[in-house]
């Protein structure tokens, strides 16, 4: 008989009670509500009835970064057999593009990535839920889907591991937890690495598979990205056509090159009001502010061919959005609740600031071409102030509105109310 | 300890843990931070305050009843500045690349708020003895600090100790090298210092609750 036996979900409920005030409780709950609801309902008190907690809120952007996940896995091999073979003559997406080689080399190389990157995180979240005796916070789920995806794909395991224990327990876990950090800790991740292993970040060998293994040898390949080749020679003559940008088809760290998918998934995002368009909108408005801006300084010939700034100044403005990690920066972490401004009038300057300073970084930063991850940490760290100045500007004007409502008052009993009130 | 009484060893042990100048105070942490990327540096380095300190609070502690108060900062400065400029001699003259090393900062530790500290708070008010135990104990606890810091970051961030290479060779891959292991170049830049002394003051304050300030 069926109902006498046992579902899963019951051994489940069962289960717990047996964990209940024991020291690996948090571990076992955050199984136990990963995979179904509590069996429990608060009894006291008015609680707000919404669909979209935090784990439904985590699982919505991952599922906006599967398209991406699953374009990268195919876009490693490409690169590594483009820059083996050469890249093939009549490029068409079915026969080059998705194929079963580059699959595989996807699944050897990334799917590592992703493993380690949650396995290594939600441990060290565990262990802190079990030693503070909380219950294990969601913040990671996103978190581990987006670092591998940040990350350049020759990047070693045992160096993402390292990186993601520092960036969980320095970014996130000593602030207080999820929703308690000042930094975005996927690019407290990507910023730990950057600066600990510069060589393994940047150069030309890092972009594509067996890159590092390859380098010195005579089978040595390498796959430099756009901004790269543009800060080492200048001029646009690199074999990437627009299109190539915008689908994605290039050298980059392993999420970041498809502008198309991560536009679907920042769609998907606003639609679902998972993320905040105002951030993405100013941040977009932001880069081609700057863009424009480097562009006048080119057409006003301030600088000369010969300058070393010029191959980044002279790349046409809109551009910038569909090279590098921009759009992955301003669609998945730019928008992250938590580290991002809070007021309306707030998201615009701190989307238009990341924006803004992001394409300076690129074009001035003579070690590394990409600025975009050091722009959304440093607005991480400016979004209170932001904030702070916002809501002190929308106390002050209705101060005044309130100020100009009650002129009018004609007996001075009435003022005096008036101004009783003001100043309470 | 049979020489110190239990309150006068309190005052050089004291500060060594429970009242650190640098993890409890957080006293002196420009140049924790700024010459802690070498073992040699930091340990030069916690040796010449030690010196500086341990002279300097005597020669307050002697001048205590003499210096008018309205003018105890000056006379202050010039006792620190005359030991400071004498360590700086010794060390061009004897260890002229180490000296390189520490650049400005041995004639920072003029400005070393620690020394300061303990000549305002308590050479102006104790005796010779007494004052030269607090000023070697509070230098011991900020070398001590220095020493550790100094530690983590050169062999985490160089791979070697004291310049002697301990994980391996990373050019010609021998070692932890040929296993894939590389430097963390983090571990030089100044931020790290701040996180390694951030994580301390954590494992300290984990340690010994009773460190925790209430809010």
């Amino acid at each position: 008989m069926r109902d006498k036996r046992l579902t899963f979900k019951k051994r489940l409920h069962i289960l717990k009670h047996h964990f209940r005030d024991k020291k690996m409780a948090p571990a076992f709950n955050a199984f136990h509500t990963f995979l179904f609801t509590p069996d429990e309902t608060t009894h006291s008190g008015g609680h707000i009835r919404a669909a979209d907690d935090l784990k439904r809120t985590m699982n919505t952007v991952i599922m906006a970064l599967i398209p991406v996940l699953i374009f990268s896995m195919f876009n490693a091999g490409y690169q590594h057999y483009s820059a083996v073979n050469g890249f093939p003559e009549n490029f068409s997406v079915w026969n080059d593009f998705i194929t079963w080689d580059n699959f595989w080399i996807g699944i050897i190389k990334v799917l590592p990535l992703v493993v380690v990157s949650y396995g290594v995180g939600l441990l060290v979240e565990f262990i802190f839920a079990v030693i503070k005796g909380h219950e294990v916070e969601e913040g990671y789920l996103v978190t581990g889907m987006l670092v591998p995806l940040i990350v350049p794909i020759d990047t070693p395991l045992w160096m993402l591991a390292v990186a993601v224990v520092f960036g969980v327990v320095i970014g996130k876990e000593v602030f207080g937890g999820t929703g308690m950090n000042i930094l975005n800790p996927a690019l407290t991740i990507r910023a730990f690495l950057f600066f600990a292993y510069p060589t393994w970040m940047s150069g030309d060998k890092v972009w594509v598979y067996e890159g590092m293994e390859r380098a010195g040898t005579p089978d040595a390949i390498s796959g430099e990205t756009i901004l790269g080749y543009l800060a080492q020679n200048g001029g646009d003559q690199f074999s990437y056509t627009v299109s190539d940008m915008f689908f994605g088809f290039i050298p980059g760290s392993v999420g970041e090159t498809s502008a198309f998918l991560i536009l679907l998934g920042g769609l998907f995002l606003i639609f679902s009001k998972i993320a905040s368009w105002r951030i993405m909108v100013s941040a977009v408005a932001g880069a081609l502010a700057m863009g424009l801006i480097f562009n006048g300084v080119v057409d006003a010939g301030w600088i000369t061919e010969t300058s070393k700034f010029y191959g980044l100044m002279s790349f046409d403005f809109w551009k910038h959005l569909i090279v590098g990690g921009l759009a992955f920066g301003i669609v998945y972490m730019a928008t992250d609740p938590v580290t991002g401004s809070q007021t309306n009038r707030g998201k615009w300057i701190y989307g238009f600031l990341i924006g803004f300073i992001s394409v300076m970084i690129r074009v001035f930063n003579p070690a590394y071409p990409e600025g975009v991850f050091l722009a959304i940490l440093l607005m991480n760290v400016f979004a209170p102030t932001i904030d702070h100045y916002v809501v002190r500007g929308n106390v002050r004007r209705r101060l005044k509105r309130f100020k100009n409502a009650v002129i009018l008052p004609k007996d001075t009993e009435e003022k005096e109310a008036a101004l009783k009130v003001e100043t309470l | 300890m049979a020489i110190l009484s239990k309150k006068d060893s309190k005052l050089i042990l004291d500060p060594l843990a429970d009242n650190n100048p640098i993890t409890i105070q957080v006293l002196g942490i420009c140049s924790a931070l700024a010459i802690t990327a070498e073992l040699k540096a930091s340990i030069v380095m916690a040796l010449s305050v030690v010196f500086v300190m341990g002279l300097g609070n005597v020669v307050i502690s002697l001048l205590r009843n003499v210096i008018p108060s309205k003018i105890r900062i000056i006379v202050q400065l010039v006792v620190v500045a005359a030991l400071v400029i004498v360590v700086d001699q010794v060390l061009k003259a004897y260890a002229y690349t180490l000296s390189k090393t520490l650049a400005v900062f041995v004639g920072l530790i003029i400005t070393n708020c620690i020394i300061m500290g303990r000549f305002e708070a308590f050479a102006l008010g104790n005796g010779v003895k007494r004052s030269f135990l607090d000023g070697i104990g509070n230098a011991a606890g900020y070398g001590i600090i220095l020493i550790i810091v100094g530690f983590f970051r050169e062999l985490l961030g160089s791979g070697t100790l004291l310049g002697y290479a301990v994980l391996g060779n990373p050019i010609e891959k021998t070692g932890l090298y040929a296993i894939g292991y590389e430097n963390n170049g983090f571990m030089l830049l100044s931020p790290m210092a701040l996180i390694v002394v951030g994580i301390l003051i954590w494992v300290q304050r984990s340690r010994n609750p009773a460190l925790i300030e209430e809010n």
